[in-house]
């Protein structure tokens, strides 16, 4: 906020944040400017301006695929879209059911169940990979859609920001749906659901970014190209060893990779940042 | 909290946790306890038969230096990734929250770098400072600096920290922002009259006021440099070179994974659930207090 009238500073403020901004995206620009140029012009020069060969550059990467990985970037695309939205959805509908169920019922393991579901707060993937690597190999969960979606869908952030949600409806609702002999999932499905609309899209653009960017846990359980996500594959096809890398395609690869999450994040601002802010309280 | 009205049924409330716990149990509690009991174990060279040990998985990791060196560089890296991202984020905000009617269009432009992945970061990064076909390493050299980063551990440890900071930058803003927009104009108007310049306005009511929201962002910054940061470490330097940027996290998965040290990886999951439980239990205090304010 601005109090007084000072030219120097107005001019300091804008400066400062045109160049923040600038530099914020000046890899992403530099990595875009990339994917439109032959791997000769990348390597015996450092272009600054798009080059013409985008589209030969984004349909190579798209139908043809890096040469050392095995996979084409529209397969690992829909692969990581696959994982993105079973997290998305898998996520908000158990959250959904456990929140309803805490808040409305009264029953002997409640707060049990709470608490149990509070702990998985602390317990990233990062700190338990080789029993939970383990559990998948046991449950023949490697190389599947199911073992790349279920480890990763229970959420206490998003069972607390729904039993929060779900304390602020008013009692009244309640009470009245039960005098008309209604049954609780009626409750659920046709007041609850309803009411917490804003809240599911919030945490549906926060949860998608967070699906689309996983990164250890399908690492570690896909061997097989068929199941690589986009962000693996993009990995792999740095590991050229002795060879050159193909700057070219992995520079498309990779503006292909940054593309679902951004425009989730700038056309669906709002709800990113309500999802934000609401689910680190 | 409690309702005060609530369904009566017996059976219905423990359909509706079942897949939630199903889940948790299956995938996080239960590997957590077998974490716990494997680092009390020592399996022989040919994984038939394991011994209990006590303590010895723990005391091994504790005096290896190679553990204690993976400490501290896990120090240096998450101290130094908070402290780059809060500043620059801060130094943003407050900007922001001056430019009053396009402090919405900064906004857009400066959160989206959220949405990249670690790993994707740590590619970007990559490609700018790659010593054959890096732009900036090109320019480094120009300006006499000899960049290699997989050679030179200080300079690998310089980037894994930009490329760690790059993307918690945009998120610090966003919390910094709301943060400031929060302060009521007449505290900044009060101090204003009373001939107080932005400079000092500043320091003795804006940064007061916005101290809840600082420890909140410094715990949340230490949670995403040790756990969340294992893709930009993965895709630019894979802990080196000679382990210069070998982060707990990474040595976990490398002990784990390719060295196949079960009791030892074990024990050091442990020693990370303690950090994260650490933590946690810090984070929510200061919630706590945030909400009281």
């Amino acid at each position: 906020m601005m109090v007084e009238h000072r030219p120097v500073l107005t001019f300091v403020t804008h400066a400062t944040l045109i160049m923040g901004a600038l530099v914020l995206a000046f890899p992403i620009y530099v990595t875009f400017v990339a994917s439109t140029h032959t791997l000769e012009e990348i390597a015996k020069s450092f272009p600054l301006l798009p080059g013409r060969h985008l589209i030969e550059n984004y349909l190579q990467a798209l139908t043809v695929g890096p040469q050392n990985v095995g996979a084409t970037v529209g397969t690992m695309m829909l692969n990581s879209l696959v994982m993105a939205l079973g997290i998305t959805f898998g996520k908000i509908t158990i959250s959904l059911l456990a929140a309803f169920a805490i808040v409305y019922f009264r029953f002997r393991l409640r707060m049990v169940f709470f608490w149990m579901i509070f702990i998985t707060l602390m317990l990233p993937v990062e700190v338990r990979i080789l029993p939970t690597y383990k559990v998948a190999a046991d449950l023949g969960m490697l190389d599947s859609r199911s073992g790349l979606i279920f480890p990763l869908i229970a959420s206490a952030t998003a069972t607390f920001l729904f039993r929060q949600f779900f304390m602020t409806v008013p009692d009244e609702l309640c009470e009245a749906h039960r005098i008309d002999g209604g049954s609780p999932m009626q409750f659920f499905f046709d007041i609850l659901m309803p009411m917490s609309r804003t809240s599911i899209a919030a945490l549906f653009v926060i949860l998608f970014i967070y699906g689309w960017n996983q990164y250890l846990w399908p690492l570690l359980i896909t061997s097989d190209e068929k199941y690589y996500t986009l962000l693996i594959g993009i990995k792999r096809m740095l590991d050229v060893g002795e060879g050159q890398a193909e700057w070219q395609i992995i520079m498309a690869s990779t503006i292909l990779a940054m593309l679902p999450p951004v425009l989730v994040v700038i056309f669906m601002q709002k709800q990113f940042v309500r999802g934000m802010t609401e689910t680190e309280k | 909290m409690e309702k005060r009205v609530v369904f009566k049924n017996r059976i219905l409330p423990y359909i509706l946790v079942a897949p939630q716990i199903a889940i948790t149990v299956v995938f996080f509690i239960w590997p957590a306890s077998q974490a716990l009991v494997q680092s009390f174990l020592q399996e022989d060279a040919f994984g038939t038969s394991s011994a209990f040990v006590w303590f010895d998985n723990f005391v091994g990791i504790f005096t290896s230096p190679e553990y204690l060196h993976s400490f501290h560089v896990t120090l240096v890296f998450s101290i130094s990734v908070a402290g780059l991202a809060l500043s620059v984020a801060l130094l943003l905000a407050v900007m922001a929250d001056r430019a009053l009617r396009s402090a919405t269009v900064y906004k857009t432009l400066i959160i989206w770098p959220y949405a990249v992945a670690p790993v994707v970061a740590g590619v970007l990064w990559y490609f700018l400072f790659n010593p054959t076909v890096g732009m900036m390493a090109f320019f480094l050299k120009k300006v006499g600096v000899n960049w290699n980063h997989t050679l030179n551990g200080t300079q690998a440890m310089t980037l894994v920290i930009i490329a760690a900071a790059w993307r918690e930058v945009s998120y610090n803003f966003l919390f910094f922002l709301a943060g400031l927009q929060s302060i009521p104009h007449s505290f900044i108007e009060a101090a204003a009259i009373d001939g107080a310049g932005p400079w000092r306005r500043f320091w003795t009511i804006v940064f007061p006021l916005l101290s809840p929201t600082m420890f909140f962002l410094i715990v949340v910054n230490i949670v995403y440099a040790f756990f969340d940061t294992f893709g930009v470490i993965h895709a630019l330097t894979r802990g080196g070179p000679y382990y210069a940027t070998n982060i707990l996290v990474y040595k976990v998965f490398n002990d784990g994974f390719i060295n196949l040290d079960l009791g030892g990886s074990a024990a050091q999951s442990v020693v990370l659930m303690i950090v994260v439980i650490t933590l946690t239990v810090v984070q929510f205090r200061f919630i706590e207090r945030k909400v009281h304010y």
